[in-house]
């Protein structure tokens, strides 16, 4: 059986996939930020050493992490509205890719946090800081530093989760790309274009949080 | 929601567990020839299994549903839903267990391999007789974490139209139009499947952790 494949059909629409691919990038980056925010929020709750706080953050984190991102962004999109609170399609996506990458981004930076040697902290203290600055202007960054591997992995994988926000119909890539297949019922060959796009995109994420770990923290150690 | 709906849901739960276990009992031989292919000295078998991974870790999960889904039938494969979706779940679990496989084979200390290169052990005996028994060892908690991934990556399928949990939730909650409670529900069974099995992976990384000190 001859296979017959029409790629042109699907690339003539480089507006529309364009257009995909600037708000893919857009949830995605919007998405690393609130989960960075989230992760160095969460962290610095659970070092407080607040009990009933600190059950909360970990409550939330087990729950983000043992359940679906799809169920998550269900939950919010169609749920929260029937308790008053609704929100767009793109406010969902971000918000929802915010709380998951933040519940694994607060593993990630406590464990970088915990590896941070205790004498820094001693030493704040010594020098009369409160907790909270050792936290912030101490110990952070070389914690960050620690572990942006990890994190830039989380990140990548944020990113291809943006894939997943085509479920409540948000504007992105995938979102552009189910339009195009219903309108052309190329279905495999969007699908083959669509994946290569995001491949080049996640190694494009991965070298942009290449250079940013570069630039922050690329300084001696020792 | 009555007893009905809570069955329908549990139907769509069974699909969910079926679906993992396909995934994740066919990643396993592929994963384990992907370890081997990415651990070995030749450099084309090891590009090809570098590719395999970088390709399968560098695109949504979502894409390679999409493209196993609708591919399979372009090369004269037509399949029922449910073995497309479970192709796509094993290529997919291959790759991951692949590299994580591969990490664990090359956290065993080099001197190992090397010791039985001196005492003249072929490859299969080396990987079989001493370096795969303790890589298994020190795989075990990724391996887990990974199921606990597989299991959540099964929601994906729905966006296919595969019904399992996630889409019959969806169906549920059309009709009966209860959305915070039907999604509760469905997370809450989602949370009761995925959460003792990550338990028992930070249990199995706590011990393989203290044993090492």
């Amino acid at each position: 059986m001859p296979v017959n494949l029409d790629f042109w059909i699907v690339l003539q629409r480089w507006p529309e996939l364009m257009l995909g691919i600037s708000n893919t990038i857009i949830l995605a980056l919007s998405g690393m930020t609130l989960a960075l925010v989230i992760g160095i929020l969460g962290v610095a709750i659970q070092r407080a050493g607040e009990p009933i706080s600190t059950f909360l953050v970990s409550g939330f984190v087990e729950i983000i992490r043992n359940t679906p991102f799809l169920v998550q962004i269900f939950f919010i999109f169609f749920a929260l509205p029937f308790l008053g609170i609704r929100l767009s399609q793109n406010v969902t996506a971000i918000l929802a890719l915010g709380l998951n990458g933040g519940a694994y981004a607060i593993e990630i930076i406590r464990a970088g946090v915990d590896a941070v040697p205790k004498g820094q902290w001693e030493a704040g203290f010594a020098l009369g800081l409160r907790a909270r600055d050792i936290f912030r202007i101490i110990v952070l960054k070389p914690a960050l530093r620690a572990i942006y591997p990890s994190l830039t992995s989380q990140f990548v994988l944020l990113t291809l989760n943006t894939a997943i926000c085509t479920s409540i119909s948000a504007l992105e890539l995938t979102s552009v790309g189910q339009r195009i297949e219903d309108e052309t019922f190329r279905s495999f060959e969007v699908y083959f274009t669509l994946t290569a796009i995001y491949l080049v995109l996640s190694l494009c994420v991965m070298a942009l949080l290449n250079v940013i770990g570069k630039r922050m923290f690329h300084y001696p150690t020792k | 929601m009555g007893m009905n709906e809570f069955v329908f849901l549990l139907n769509g739960l069974k699909w969910t567990i079926l679906l993992t276990a396909i995934g994740f009992v066919g990643g396993i031989p592929f994963g384990f020839l992907i370890a081997l292919a990415r651990t070995s000295t030749h450099p084309l078998v090891m590009t090809a299994a570098r590719a395999w991974v970088g390709l399968f870790q560098g695109t949504p999960l979502l894409m390679q549903l999409f493209v196993v889904f609708f591919g399979l039938p372009l090369i004269g494969l037509e399949v029922a839903p449910w073995l497309a979706v479970g192709i796509a779940f094993t290529a997919h679990a291959s790759a991951y267990l692949g590299d994580i496989w591969r990490g664990s084979i090359q956290a065993v200390p080099k001197g190992q391999s090397e010791a039985c290169h001196a005492l003249g052990l072929g490859y299969g005996s080396t990987m079989r007789d001493v370096v795969l028994p303790q890589a298994l060892k020190l795989s075990l908690p990724a391996t887990i974490g990974f199921l606990v991934q597989l299991i959540k990556g099964t929601s994906l399928a729905a966006i296919v139209g595969f019904v399992e949990l996630s889409r019959t939730g969806q169906m549920l909650s059309n009709l009966i139009y209860k959305p915070l409670l039907v999604f509760s529900v469905v997370g809450a069974l989602y949370f009761l499947i995925c959460w003792p099995v990550s338990l028992l992976g930070r249990r199995l990384e706590r011990q393989l952790t203290t044993g090492r000190r």
